[in-house]
């Protein structure tokens, strides 16, 4: 506000008497005069105060005390703040239920500008009384306003200081350390009134409980059980998002459930709404999708009969239909497999470029997971070959390679088929499938000599990872068939030591070089060594964070698959976190380690990203060289790690290309799809050139952001490797 | 929770912002207008963008955005969104630019009721009506005594009804609307055929009346778990009773006495509302077959041959058949020849309608059409669109 007096006349004086006058009608007038001037833009901020004062949280009508202290708790100034206080504590023991319901949201927007002030007036032990209010909605409301301030001062409490969350211009005075935790924590008398209020709510209302039901910690099995009970008619709610909620509570309070009967009548009480919500608004029908995704993971037999719910129809949003292929596939078993591959091929020749490469993706993925379906999915993927669109051709050769990768020697009957598309191969993953292939099974095709030949003729030119298989390819060629490749091979490793500008491909060239030439014998246990048939993972996600995207079902981080710490605060996700976090679960593992540690080399370029107006972007860059080394360090052994099992490459580019979100629709079968194959696994360790490159491009396109930023990023990593 | 709502036209202009939570600066809409707006390859509804978060939704020729900054429920947002444009609807007939610029005032106050620190607060369009209105206000009095019953009801069990609701004469009406969603395979085989069903249900009825409904007699929601409680299930079938598969009800609807009987019971709102909607997939008899024909022998022809029968009894009707088979968007001129009804190419949806008046059980027509297109330099695939039918049923009584 502004410091000068206020003038002695004019058209604000006069305002300013009027709105002070004895008479109501005339402060009324006065108002609308105000807020007249307002729109026409004329500064009527010197009144502020005036106005305020006709803030009538004692007024007769209910509706408008409800409105004076919304409005009042609404601006963020101090020095409405100091006002507040005794209205806001009369109006949560107003007797009128709207207003109750009102002032409750109040204090916990009082508690983010500042927190004391909660403290100071007990607003949080009233907000407690109130969660045993007559009125659902006020119980409602109270319960949210508590887990709203929880959350806040639990975040306070990590930031360091015990201030509210705002980074507001009165930030400074909040910030004093000596504020408790104001935890909500939900005792057995609260869980009582929580679920009788549950029946009576809003939809909203009942979206709130479920969230506090989510967060208590039953006493028992019995207590689980009568939690389970009292939810499960929510099921039928026409809201999803409450639909969602019961099945979050029941997913979570099941755990402890003992008897395996009511276990059962659950799951099969969950299928049918959880079909019904396929019907939904696509953005809805989406996240649906996506949880329903996790629901499986966790239990596959959820919907074992429903798969036909999932096909695509033909005005489905694409993002509907990549969801819907991935829980097809989920759900494919020996049974209804027939079906699907009926309909995957029908997906493979509609128009959508895209979606047709998922579809293929997805009958490769079906043979994997199925052997008996096997046959039938390659005789499906030889029709489409046989199609001769370009973009199916090449995703078919790569499901191909899986296939054999899966089930070696079983389909070399197919070779013959693939050859032929060579050259109208040009997308590198593609051809480095097929130069695989040929590598793999040179003693069988005859003039594997000649095809390798065509790329190694065109060796400089090729993508990195199309030169690797070629090296492995061709030595593997030599190793079988010694005699009708020993030019080849020479020409290769020369070619790939003295032209390649990669170092991997030289490296790779020199190492087997070596080994030819030392030792061919050892050459032959290495190169041809046989490797474990890949597989289907039953779960995307690391199974302790799996039970935590299952416990937070519908929110953001179960729709993306990803702990949400690794897409909201300042990247305040380092090592510690992620310890603390493990201790958090039972269950946890190894592999939860690994698999948080890797979403964070994700989450460190998705937080290049971040965008503050406030904050000079000097301040991200040094957050960002502070704590990379830190809570980088320890996760390069758990990259390279995964990046051992699976393929570096396709594993970094997955993650930063989908790194602003926008649709994260990795496929189930990462390690099915990656293009290398194992051979690669030697290289695959040190391959960070692709890494940095897939940074540096990431970088390089992000615009909201100065050139220094991914910079810094990028040299980070460089030090990792 | 939500921490700011937007509606922007098409251009990417703001029409409506509110900021909920202090976490936002209002600049954040440039941030979707050039992620989303601007950008004509949004394959997600759901943009999350360091650790802001973009949920829309896209109506008419405006967005209606909300943006986050914590781990919210993505599924409450989306609700929330349709939501707002449901209420829109019933308060100025459509959601799109125009009526949005025409209700700056009115949609403001409704935010504020509807939303609440980024939280949901009470979005039933009756309960809205009676304190949010366009109306100049009443007397000071009547205000008075009529907010305390608002506020009564806006939060109570019963949020959807007045209390005080006199009718001299009562009665309510129910309307039965059916989807029959179908997906059959080339070869004609049924490969997924379920019936999405709404109850529509007018209730001019005073008082606070306790409703139950019942649909013939014995609603079979689970066919196992009645089978359990002894022989019912094939009554049920020889009834040839209504099997749902599942089944949503409008908050007014008792659940936990769903659950427990099966009995339906509610208290109504006034007037028109949708009491339940259901989903079956047993017992479902196709109104109609379709065998279609459609071949491309030139680039520059495509050739139609639709079949349509009436597979229900030959006593019933079908009346205002109307089907809108789609043509590819090149198409210059068509050529229909029907044998009932009547049919024409409609350029600007390119589609070709044939209206039949009425069509009588097992009869069977065919349409032959043949779709000139024009010469294109590049030819996209046309994808084929499936072809629309709607019919409106009538008893021969």
């Amino acid at each position: 506000m502004n410091g000068r007096a206020p003038p002695r006349k004019g058209e604000n004086f006069e305002l300013r008497a009027e709105l002070n006058s004895e008479y109501r009608d005339r402060r009324a007038d006065a108002i609308k005069r105000v807020i007249a001037n307002m729109t026409v833009g004329k500064d009527v901020s010197g009144l502020f105060p005036d106005v305020l004062k006709n803030m009538d949280t004692a007024d007769q009508n209910p509706l408008i005390r409800a409105l004076a202290i919304r409005t009042m708790s609404t601006l963020r100034a101090e020095k409405i703040l100091s006002y507040l206080g005794d209205p806001l504590s009369r109006c949560l023991r107003d007797e009128n239920p709207y207003v109750r319901k009102t002032a409750a949201l109040c204090v916990a927007k009082v508690y983010e500008l500042k927190p004391e002030l909660c403290v100071d007036h007990g607003f949080i032990d009233v907000l407690r009384d109130l969660v045993g209010d007559g009125n659902p909605m006020v119980v409602a409301n109270a319960v949210t306003a508590l887990s709203d301030i929880h959350e806040a001062s639990i975040l306070a409490a990590q930031n360091g200081f015990g201030g509210g969350t705002s980074r507001g211009e009165d930030d400074e005075e909040s910030a004093s350390p000596t504020i408790p935790a104001q935890k909500f924590i939900i005792d057995g008398p609260t869980l009582s009134r929580i679920l009788l209020a549950l029946n009576e709510c809003s939809e909203w209302g009942r979206i709130a409980l479920l969230n506090a039901l989510a967060k208590y910690q039953a006493s028992g099995p019995e207590e689980s059980e009568h939690i389970c009970e009292r939810v499960m008619p929510q099921f039928q709610h026409a809201n999803g998002a409450v639909v969602l909620g019961a099945v979050k509570v029941i997913m979570i309070h099941m755990r402890n459930v003992q008897r395996q009967e009511l276990v059962a009548q659950l799951i099969k009480k969950m299928a049918p709404p959880l079909v019904t919500l396929i019907s939904s608004a696509p953005e809805v029908q989406w996240v649906a999708l996506r949880n329903i995704n996790l629901l499986l993971q966790k239990r596959p037999d959820i919907l074992a009969n429903e798969m036909r719910v999932f096909f695509c129809k033909y005005n489905d949003p694409p993002y509907v239909k990549v969801e819907k292929l991935d829980v097809m596939v989920r759900l494919a078993s020996e049974r209804n497999v027939n079906t699907l591959l009926g309909e995957l091929k029908e997906y493979a020749s509609e128009v959508d470029v895209d979606f047709v490469r998922k579809a293929v993706k997805a009958i490769g993925q079906t043979a994997i997971k199925i052997e008996s379906a096997a046959p039938r999915c390659v005789q499906v993927l030889l029709d489409l070959i046989q199609t001769r669109v370009s973009y199916v051709v090449q995703e078919a050769v790569v499901v191909i390679k899986d296939i054999f990768r899966k089930y070696p020697h079983s389909y070399e009957a197919v070779i013959p088929t693939l050859c032929p598309n060579l050259d109208e191969l040009d997308e590198p993953e593609a051809k480095a499938s097929l130069i695989w292939i040929i590598g793999e099974y040179a003693e069988k095709i005859e003039n594997a000599d000649e095809l390798l030949a065509i790329f190694l003729d065109g060796f400089k030119e090729e993508s990195y990872a199309v030169q690797l298989q070629t090296v492995t390819a061709i030595v593997k060629l030599f190793l079988k068939k010694p005699d009708h490749a020993q030019a080849i091979v020479q020409r290769v490793l020369q070619t790939a030591t003295k032209d390649s500008d990669n170092p991997d491909v030289r490296d790779k060239a020199y190492v087997y070089w070596r080994l030819l030439s030392t030792d061919p014998a050892a050459a032959k246990a290495v190169v041809l060594s046989v490797r474990p048939p890949i597989s289907l993972p039953n779960t995307t996600v690391a199974p302790a964070v799996l039970e935590e995207l299952l416990g937070g079902i519908s929110s953001l981080a179960s729709v993306y698959h990803k702990p949400a710490a690794t897409f909201i605060g300042k990247g305040r996700y380092g090592v510690d976190e992620m310890s603390k976090r493990r201790a958090d679960f039972e269950d946890a593992d190894t592999s939860t380690q690994k698999a948080l540690e890797t979403v964070v080399a994700g989450q460190k370029s998705e937080n290049l990203l971040d965008f503050d107006a406030d904050e000079p972007s000097i301040a991200d860059t040094s957050i960002g060289t502070n704590t990379v080394p830190a809570s980088f360090a320890p996760s390069s052994a758990a990259i390279a790690s995964v990046a051992a099992a699976k393929s570096p490459l396709d594993e970094l580019m997955d993650l930063f290309s989908n790194s602003n979100l926008s649709a994260p629709t990795n496929a189930p079968g990462l390690s099915v799809t990656s293009p290398t194959g194992p051979s690669m696994q030697a290289a695959a360790a040190a391959s960070s050139p692709f890494d940095f490159d897939g940074l540096a491009g990431f970088g390089g396109t992000s615009t909201t952001k100065p050139s220094g930023a991914p910079k810094a990023q990028s040299e980070d990593l460089l030090g990792l490797f | 929770m939500i921490s700011a709502f937007f509606v922007f036209n098409q251009k990417g202009e703001v029409l409506i912002s509110r900021l909920f939570r202090a976490d936002l600066k209002r600049s954040i809409s440039d941030v979707f207008r050039i992620q989303v707006i601007s950008n004509p390859d949004v394959r997600s509804p759901i943009i999350t963008l360091g650790s802001t978060s973009f949920f829309h939704v896209r109506v008419n020729n405006v967005y209606v955005l909300a943006v986050t900054k914590c781990n919210a429920n993505a599924a409450l947002i989306f609700e929330f969104l349709y939501r707002f444009v449901s209420i829109s609807r019933s308060y100025f007939g459509k959601l799109d630019e125009e009526a949005v610029k025409s209700n700056f005032v009115l949609i403001y106050e409704l935010l504020d009721e509807i939303l609440d620190f980024g939280y949901p607060q009470n979005t039933e369009i009756d309960a809205l009506k009676m304190y949010i209105t366009t109306e100049s206000i009443k007397s000071e009095m009547a205000v008075r005594e009529d907010s305390a019953k608002i506020t009564i009801q806006a939060t109570g069990a019963t949020s959807w009804r007045r209390a005080d609701v006199k009718y001299r004469k009562n009665e309510a009406f129910v309307d039965v609307i059916e989807t029959v969603n179908l997906l059959m395979s080339k070869e004609g085989a049924v490969l997924r055929a379920d019936v999405d069903g709404q109850i529509m249900m007018r209730a001019y009825l005073s008082g606070t009346p306790e409703c139950k409904f019942g649909l013939n007699d014995k609603l079979v929601l689970e066919k196992r778990y009645i089978q359990n409680k002894g022989g019912l299930s094939d009554r049920a079938r020889a009834d040839n009773a209504v099997e749902l598969d599942d089944c949503q009800f409008h908050q007014c609807v008792r659940l936990g006495k769903f659950d427990s009987d099966r009995s339906i019971s509610f208290i109504p709102p006034d007037g028109e509302f949708e009491l339940m909607r259901y989903r079956s997939t047993t017992n479902i008899n196709l109104p109609f077959k379709l065998q279609t024909h459609v071949v491309e022998p030139t680039k520059s022809r495509v050739e139609y041959s639709i079949h349509l029968k009436a597979n229900f009894d030959p006593k019933l009707n079908a009346n205002d058949v109307v089907l809108r088979i789609p043509t590819p968007l090149n198409t210059t001129s068509v050529n229909c020849k029907v044998q009932i009804g009547k049919a024409k190419y409609v350029p600007a949806e390119n589609i070709i309608i044939w209206k039949i008046p009425r069509i009588q059980g097992a009869q069977e027509t065919t349409l032959t059409a043949e779709a000139q297109l024009a010469t294109t330099t590049h030819r996209q695939a046309w994808s084929r669109p499936p072809i629309d039918l709607d019919f409106s049923g009538k008893s021969p009584l």
